[in-house]
Order: structure tokens, then C-alpha cells, then sequence
């Protein structure tokens, strides 16, 4: 192939992957929207709609600079508003320009922006879902904005802009770390801060269940998200890498697949019923699960990877119940905990240097070191941030319009017009 | 002239209203309804967690007859709205004073 039809081939492939990626925000919004209430239907839509909005902005001013741009091991300090040198596509050292971290793909700088853009915007649609049914929109806007143009650059420099954990061995292929355990420590900082929804702890100890309002809208969700996952992780390569995009996709599959059907078995041992919520979780976890290893490990492995996603998951949500950490829709199950346990398992299974195919601790423990670092920071900054927002224009919404929903409360409109929007009769919450 | 309100399982309406209809009801109004008898509702779960439903679907028909059919009326809701497990409903049968049909304007039995 003529080096101009390979750079068209990748630049293709890159900016359908990315494509892919893009329409996740469809799935988030589908998902987040069915598993919450129809009083807070356009307040969920809303905020998914408007974050990759945000998310553009915030990443085009400063995020990608400080992500990607020559500078420090610590944070970039070039690159804003996409300007600086670059003659992309050149690669290695034939390339001149301040994305230096970036020379290894060659395709051009719009289509490295456009495909690490999808990414940002989806680690701030997870803070979405934890949060849901109870924060003030201006405040996830504005949260939104400093964590796709601040925090989420910083630790996604130290791992992909060339900075101190890539070179202290630390690996994430396609961004269990960077991309998801990101957005879960951000939403549980805000999580914690913002406490949980009204009703659901009562005083004796119970967990009153807050059902979501519309089951098909969740599992649409949690589909699109999946087939979303096929530019993810295979698109990483950032390269129509025959070989590569192929077996990355597959393995995508399987751990999805392998997380989808454990997290049904777990639910149905382990709580009575196959819940449908857990059965979408189960699959979403084992997508972030595989996400750092997808590259580098088997396909058995990823079915074994998966799977322990799926089991994880189940157990995680009735985890964050136990200490009344209120998570609407899963979010922090699947992102953070998974998102952990997927970076981790990069360490054990990767074919060559994972512990358990023979290559000892040394990736295990760079592993270990790298989430511990990137969720530090990412929790105490978002936590920060949160603060802030707290102590200044507040983050929640009163009782009351909590209560009556976000939908009138924060947008004047609702989601169902015509239908009688209340909570469901079924909700007594006094007896059981 | 009697009213009979009858609350059945929503799935057996199509059997309940062919019986009706059968012993010669000739109109019927339909409305999704939820309640609770004796046994409280039922528990559902979500995500782990039991919840209590107290007030379950069930659909109530509204009929309107002369008396000498409310009898064998009664009788088919009771026959066809039955499966022997809880909740199968109840049937209120009242007095009414008058019936006008509107387009005519025509009152008493001869409205129905």
C-alpha cells in the first residue's frame, strides 16, 4: 500500500471508530434515562445530550493540550485550541510539532483530536449517571466542563501524553483507567457530596428501591454502548491494523459476552432473579473490564476477564448499597470497579509479562501503582471541584424539586406529556 | 336499573366481557385501575433490593342493565373473572336512580 493510501485507510478507520464512540452517548443516554425516573427524564436526556457539547469545547481550549502536548511528565503544556506545530500524518521522528506523545499514529491531527475528543466526552457522561435524579444542571455543566478540560487530561497525560506512568511501565490500552475509572471517581466524589436520593435508605436500614422507568430505553442503552465498544477498544489502534482491529474486537466481544452471562448467573444465585439492570451492567462491566487488556491478551483470557466482571459487578452494586453510596444506574460498579479490575487484569493475563502467563509481578505492580495514582488525583480533584460547585451555587436540588421531579423543577417541561407523571403507586415506601 | 362495577385480572377481560355480552349486556365501559384486597399487594425486586407493591393492576368494567338480567350478569363475570387464587376481584352491584342516553335524551330503561 502507497503510504498515502495507508494514511487514508487509517485516518478512515479512525474517524469511523470514532463514530462508534460517538453514538455511545446515546447509549449512555438511553441507559441512565430508562434506569431513572420519568419525572427526571428530560433532566437525564438533557445533561447526555449536552455533555459531549461540553465536552468538545472544554477538550479543544485546554484538555487536549494538557493531555497530549509536549511538556512535563506531569501535564502538557502545549497544544491549546489545537494550535502549535504539527505535520501530522508523519510519524516518528519524521514528525515536527508539539503532540509529540501522538507520533506513533499517522493520521492527521483533526483525526487524532476527533477520536481522543469521543473519549474525553465519555468519561464525563459517566459522572452522569451517579449524580442522576438529584443535581443541579448548571452544576453538572459546569463540572462537566473542568473535568474534560482539567482533570481528565492530567492523569490521561501521565498514561497516554508520554508522562510519569508510561514511563514507569504503566499500560491502558484503550482507557480502563484513563477513560473510566476517571469518570467513576469523579462521579463518586460528586456521589458522596451530593448524598443519596430521598427515600432510598430508610431508617431501618433498608434499601428502598427506586425502580427505573422504562426497561426497553435501558436495555436500547446498553446495546448501542456495546456496539460502541467495537470502535472503543479496536479502534485504539488508531491504525487499520488488519490483525489488530480484528482480534481487539473479538476479544471485546467475549469479555462483554462472558460478563453479560456471569452477571446473569450471579444475579439469579445470589439474589433470586435474573434482574434485567444487572444482566446490561453485567455486560457493560465486562466492556470496561477488557479495555486495557483487549490489545495484549488472549481470547481466553478476556472470556475469563469478562466473566469476573460480571460477578464483580452484581456484588459491587449491592456493595455501594450496604454503605448507602447512592449510584442510580450502576455507573460506579461498572466504570470504577471494573475499570480497576480491567487495568489490573492487563498485569495477570497479558500474554507476554503477565503474572500469570509467566512474566512476573513487575506489570502487576506497575498496574497497582497506576490506578492508585490516577484515582488519587482524580478523586481529590473532583472532590475539589465538587466543593466548589458546593459552596458556591450548590449542587442539588431542593427537596421539593426533587420530589416533583427535575423535569419541571430545572427545565419547566416533561419528558411525557399527557401522562400522569408520578412516582409509580407501587412506590408506599412506608411498609415492607 | 342496577350498576354492576366489576374489578378483574386485566387478562381475563376478553372472556369476561364475550359472557357479558353473551347474556345480553349490550354496552360497557372499561378503566385501568389499581388496588389491593386483603393480601396487601405483592413484593417485586430491583437490583437486589425487595420492595412492597400495594396497589396492583386490575381493570374495572362498568355496566348498566335492568334488573331482570343482573342476575345471570353477575353470574358470568363471576364464572369467567374466577381462576381461585387471590385477587381475582369483586363485583358491586348498586341502585341507579336514572339514565339519560344523551342523543336522544331518552331516560329510564329506555336509555340503556
Amino acid at each position: 500500500m502507497s503510504p498515502e493510501a495507508q494514511v487514508a485507510a487509517d485516518t478512515l478507520w479512525v474517524v469511523f471508530a470514532g463514530c462508534l464512540v460517538f453514538f455511545m452517548n446515546a447509549g449512555f443516554g438511553m441507559l441512565e434515562t430508562g434506569l431513572c425516573q420519568a419525572k427526571n427524564a428530560v433532566n437525564i436526556l438533557a445533561k447526555n445530550f449536552i455533555v459531549f457539547a461540553i465536552s468538545s469545547l472544554a477538550f479543544w481550549a485546554l484538555g487536549f493540550g494538557l493531555m497530549f502536548g509536549d511538556g512535563t511528565s506531569l501535564l502538557g503544556t502545549n497544544g491549546w485550541f489545537l494550535g502549535g506545530a504539527d505535520n501530522s500524518p508523519a510519524t516518528g521522528d519524521a514528525y515536527v510539532g508539539v503532540f509529540s506523545s501522538l507520533n506513533w499514529t499517522g493520521v492527521p491531527l483533526a483525526a487524532k483530536f476527533f477520536f481522543q475528543l469521543v473519549f474525553a466526552g465519555t468519561a464525563a457522561t459517566i459522572v452522569s449517571g451517579v449524580v442522576a435524579e438529584r443535581i443541579k444542571f448548571i452544576s453538572f455543566i459546569l463540572f462537566s466542563f473542568v473535568l474534560v478540560a482539567v482533570v481528565y487530561p492530567i492523569g490521561g497525560h501521565w498514561v497516554w501524553g508520554g508522562g510519569w506512568l508510561a514511563e514507569a511501565g504503566f499500560s491502558d490500552f484503550a482507557g480502563s483507567t484513563v477513560v473510566h475509572s476517571v469518570g467513576g471517581w469523579a462521579a463518586l466524589a460528586g456521589g458522596l457530596l451530593l448524598g443519596a436520593r430521598t427515600g432510598k435508605y430508610r431508617q431501618d436500614g433498608k434499601v428502598q428501591p427506586i425502580p427505573g422507568h422504562n426497561m426497553s430505553f435501558a436495555t436500547l442503552g446498553a446495546l448501542i454502548l456495546w456496539l460502541g465498544w467495537f470502535g472503543f477498544n479496536p479502534g485504539s489502534t488508531m491504525a487499520a491494523d488488519a490483525g489488530a482491529i480484528a482480534s481487539i474486537a473479538l476479544n471485546t466481544n467475549m469479555a462483554a459476552a462472558a460478563g453479560c452471562l456471569a452477571a446473569t448467573a450471579t444475579a439469579w444465585l445470589a439474589l433470586g432473579k435474573p434482574d434485567l439492570s444487572m444482566i446490561l451492567n453485567g455486560t457493560l462491566a465486562g466492556l470496561v473490564a477488557i479495555t486495557a487488556p483487549c490489545a495484549t491478551v488472549s481470547l481466553g483470557s478476556s472470556l475469563v476477564i469478562g466473566a469476573v466482571a460480571g460477578v464483580l459487578v452484581v456484588f459491587s452494586v449491592l456493595f455501594f448499597d450496604k454503605l448507602r453510596i447512592d449510584d442510580p444506574v450502576g455507573a460506579l460498579s461498572v466504570h470504577l470497579v471494573n475499570g480497576i479490575w480491567g487495568t489490573l487484569a492487563l498485569g495477570l493475563f497479558n500474554t507476554e509479562g503477565g503474572l500469570f502467563f509467566g512474566g512476573g509481578a513487575a506489570q502487576t505492580v506497575a498496574q497497582i501503582k497506576g490506578i492508585v495514582a490516577v484515582g488519587a488525583f482524580t478523586f481529590a480533584a473532583s472532590l475539589l471541584v465538587w466543593l466548589a460547585l458546593k459552596a458556591t451555587i450548590g449542587i442539588r436540588v431542593s427537596l421539593e424539586e426533587e420530589l416533583e421531579g427535575l423535569d419541571t423543577g430545572e427545565h419547566g417541561m416533561e419528558a411525557y406529556p399527557g401522562f400522569t407523571a408520578r412516582a409509580p403507586l407501587s412506590m408506599g415506601g412506608s411498609k415492607a | 336499573m342496577k350498576k354492576i362495577e366489576s374489578i378483574i385480572r386485566p387478562h381475563l377481560l376478553d372472556a369476561v366481557k364475550n359472557a357479558l355480552q353473551e347474556v345480553g349486556v349490550v354496552g360497557m365501559t372499561i378503566t385501568e385501575v389499581k388496588g389491593f384486597g386483603r393480601q396487601k399487594g405483592h413484593t417485586e425486586t430491583y437490583r437486589g433490593s425487595e420492595y412492597q407493591v400495594d396497589f396492583l393492576p386490575k381493570l374495572k368494567i362498568e355496566v348498566a342493565l335492568p334488573e331482570d338480567l343482573v342476575e345471570k350478569a353477575v353470574e358470568a363475570v363471576v364464572k369467567t373473572g374466577r381462576t381461585g387464587k387471590f385477587g381475582d376481584g369483586k363485583v358491586f352491584v348498586t341502585t341507579l336512580d336514572e339514565v339519560v342516553r344523551i342523543r336522544t335524551g331518552e331516560q329510564g330503561e329506555q336509555a340503556l
